[in-house]
């Protein structure tokens, strides 16, 4: 697939820190990208690069093969972390005006904000301020605003962050929504359950600087750590005993006469020769390989640590 | 430009909106001949009916002292005792008592009685009247004609006549207080619209709606396009102010000045006649005005002024000052989180201002000092001094250089506060110094 947008070795420096050193990555077309990374890792400044609101100091991003130029934006859709209208415009004159500075014609403005207003069920709002509607409203408004002019790129700065639990979903299947009819969307969040839930590819940025990405399936696939769960009826000792040094265990847990063990395997003893080593010994109930999650890698890469503490992480199944 | 004329739209139509605007531009020049129409009301003192009962036991005053228009006086030889008892039932609003002894100036020699107070001015026409009548009195009785000492007195005016640079002499009337007004008018337009510009700036970067438009268009063409929104709103309003100002000025003169302006041309034609025959005029057949003077200096001037140049001085220098304040404002409206955090910055902004309109002041005195000059000149002041100044006859050429340098310095103003203002809208929660914006200058 042809990428939508190349970050090629961008650099932004402000007086007294540097925001982003040397990032590059790309972002393909038609898919879902997660910029992720702790606070103040250098996302915004990113985002906002990409925006055209501030220029990196070096390096450049090319948009659908062309350098990003002034033109590029009527055609990205931003939503940024900090969500603001004006409090004393109605929703219609506002969310026209914002159409109008993404290049829609008054009309064509018009006619596709009637169909969101239809879409959400808030025909009655068009003349009401903003400061009159609730928070989860406004956020409607917003979102409405980012999309209106049906950008190519979509950029979601934290969407689920201040969103209700109904709206956050609501976002979500917009999201999926778009992207089906051919939007690229890139958001950035600490929301790793979403990131697992919608994104093709992500990037992890720490410290101004890309340390980790590619696709979620690769990426949590390269980072197995050979952990497995095990439950089963019989003699704990004895499954012990089978698995000698070819493992560690890191948890049991026993419940009647069932146990449950996460165990941790030595390097180069497989899934396969564990079942091997207890079927004889034991009734086992269920085998699975504990894939760490994108929580458990953000973690992770983040504490520079090379490998997963099993006690303090969330495996999931 | 389209995306520029989008935000100059908005901003004129969300101000526009705005009753208080409405209310205000309205308002404000009512309030403005409301007050002057008071105070000219309250010199033309209240003409009540006087009807006024007066025992003068001096007996100086009789069929000398007499009334006029409002106030009749009848004569008594009552006494005094009686009389206050009565006045008012016999139907008089007050009773003049003059004592034997006013001529040796007793005190407490002339008393009023009344009921009711007759005012300040029925009290300065007696009073007025009965000196003059003591005064000529004192004359005869040390055997002075009266006619002697009037025809001695002569009053004097000094006519004012500027000689420029070609040697041209031109009547120079002092427009001194008029020149004021108006760098006062101007003062409080370019702080009224600078305070506009950084409000609407502060309202967009603390309801956060900024970085939304600036994924839209450059933070310099937001700027701008709020700066040209706030100008085009003001020239409105100064036009809609000034229109309701003209028309209801109109309708008080007529109404108070009309006489006054009809007494002015007679004043005007004597004098003409005066300078065409010399001293060959009769001068006992003049109308006589000594009263009237001081209005008819004050018409006058108002005549002389070319009313079109201030118009046209006062837009440009209202654009070009406007345009370099507002700059500025914008550029600290976009630095600052609150209003209250703004203070720091918008007094040094404020300063050149007050000096501008202290040197305006000036003006009234001391139209041609080199501080009036120069702060006509200068950028930060030359809006307020030069206007204050315009009515007295600028040379062309100091108009000239005083706007150019102001469009000059307005550019320059404008491009670095484009600089502070699109990293200033982006920054939050820092408590943001003057050191911090120098930086802010150097950001790519």
């Amino acid at each position: 697939m042809a990428d939508i947008l190349q970050i090629r070795n961008v650099s932004k420096k402000y007086s007294n820190h540097v925001a982003l050193n040397d990032v590059s990555l790309n972002v393909a077309e038609k898919s879902v990208f997660g910029l992720l990374g702790p606070n103040g890792a250098g996302k915004t400044s990113l985002i906002r690069i990409i925006n055209q609101i501030t220029g990196p100091d070096t390096g450049e991003i090319i948009f659908k093969g062309e350098k990003l130029n002034p033109k590029h934006v009527e055609r990205i859709g931003y939503l940024p972390e900090e969500r603001g209208l004006y409090k004393k415009m109605s929703v219609g004159d506002q969310v026209l005006y914002l159409a109008q500075l993404k290049g829609l014609s008054k009309a064509e403005a018009k006619k596709r904000l009637t169909y969101w207003f239809e879409k959400f069920e808030m025909q009655s709002w068009w003349k009401k301020k903003i400061e009159e509607l609730s928070k989860g409203m406004q956020q409607k408004v917003q979102f409405i605003v980012t999309v209106i002019h049906e950008p190519e790129l979509l950029i979601l700065d934290e969407p689920f962050s201040g969103f209700d639990p109904i709206n956050a979903q609501m976002i979500k299947n917009e999201i999926l929504e778009l992207r089906r009819n051919g939007a690229t969307v890139i958001f950035s969040t600490h929301n790793m359950g979403s990131v697992e839930e919608l994104c093709d590819n992500i990037a992890l940025i720490h410290k101004s600087e890309k340390i980790l990405d590619g696709s979620v399936k690769e990426i949590r696939k390269t980072h197995r750590t050979n952990t497995y769960r095990v439950t089963f009826k019989g003699n704990l000792l004895g499954f012990t005993n089978a698995l000698w040094t070819g493992g560690e265990i890191l948890e049991k847990h026993t419940d009647d006469d069932i146990h449950s063990v996460t165990l941790k395997l030595a390097n180069g003893v497989t899934g396969s020769q564990l079942l091997q080593a207890i079927l004889p010994i034991c009734d086992i109930h269920s085998f699975n390989e504990l894939i760490p999650s994108m929580n458990d890698i953000f973690i992770m890469k983040v504490n520079h640590d090379d490998s997963i503490s099993g006690t303090k992480s969330n495996f999931t199944e | 430009m389209r995306k520029i004329r989008l935000i100059i739209g908005r901003e004129i139509k969300s101000k526009l909106k705005n009753k208080t605007f409405i209310i205000m531009t309205i308002l404000a020049p009512l309030l403005i001949t409301g007050f002057l129409a008071f105070m000219i009301k309250m010199t033309q003192s209240e003409k009540t009916e006087q009807n006024v009962l007066v025992i003068d036991d001096s007996q100086l005053f009789k069929d000398k002292l007499v009334g006029n228009d409002y106030i009749s006086l009848s004569f008594s030889n009552d006494k005094l005792e009686n009389a206050v008892e009565k006045f008012s039932d016999k139907g008089y609003s007050c009773l003049l008592w003059i004592s034997p002894n006013l001529i040796e100036g007793g005190a407490g020699a002339t008393q009023l009685y009344y009921k009711k107070s007759p005012g300040f001015a029925f009290q300065t026409y007696i009073k007025d009247q009965m000196e003059r009548i003591i005064y000529e009195n004192k004359l005869k009785a040390n055997n002075i004609d009266p006619n002697i000492i009037s025809n001695s007195k002569q009053s004097i005016k000094i006519i004012l006549k500027k000689v420029d640079d070609e040697g041209n002499k031109k009547d120079q009337t002092s427009f001194g207080l008029f020149g004021f007004l108006t760098g006062a008018l101007m003062f409080m337009f370019i702080l009224m619209y600078g305070m506009m510009v950084f409000r609407s700036v502060m309202e967009e970067k603390t309801s956060r709606i900024v970085e939304v438009i600036v994924s839209s268009v450059k933070p310099f063409e937001l700027m701008l396009g709020k700066i040209i929104g706030v100008a085009i709103l003001g020239i409105i309003q100064f036009l809609i102010m000034g229109l309701i100002t003209f028309i209801l000025t109109t309708a008080l003169s007529t109404l108070f000045l009309k006489d006054a302006s009809a007494q002015l041309k007679v004043f005007q034609d004597q004098q003409e006649m005066v300078k065409k025959n010399g001293t060959n005029v009769n001068l006992s057949q003049l109308e006589k005005f000594d009263d009237k003077l001081e209005m008819f200096d004050l018409l006058q001037k108002l005549q002389e002024i070319d009313f079109g140049k201030v118009f046209i001085c006062f837009i440009l220098y209202f654009i070009f000052g406007y345009l370099f304040y507002s700059s500025i404002m914008a550029a600290i409206g976009s630095a600052v989180d609150s209003e209250a955090d703004s203070q720091q910055f918008i007094t040094p902004v404020m300063i050149p201002l007050m000096i501008g309109y202290f040197i305006a002041t000036k003006t009234i005195m001391d139209p041609d000092s080199s501080t009036v000059f120069w702060g006509s000149i200068i950028p930060f002041t030359s809006p307020i001094v030069m206007m204050s100044r315009i009515t007295n006859g600028v040379p062309t050429w100091e108009l000239v250089l005083s706007l150019s340098i102001l469009f000059v310095s307005f550019i320059f103003t404008t491009w670095l506060a484009g600089k502070i203002y699109r990293t200033g809208i982006l920054m939050y929660g820092k408590k943001t110094s003057w050191r911090e914006i120098g930086k802010w200058l150097f950001y790519k």
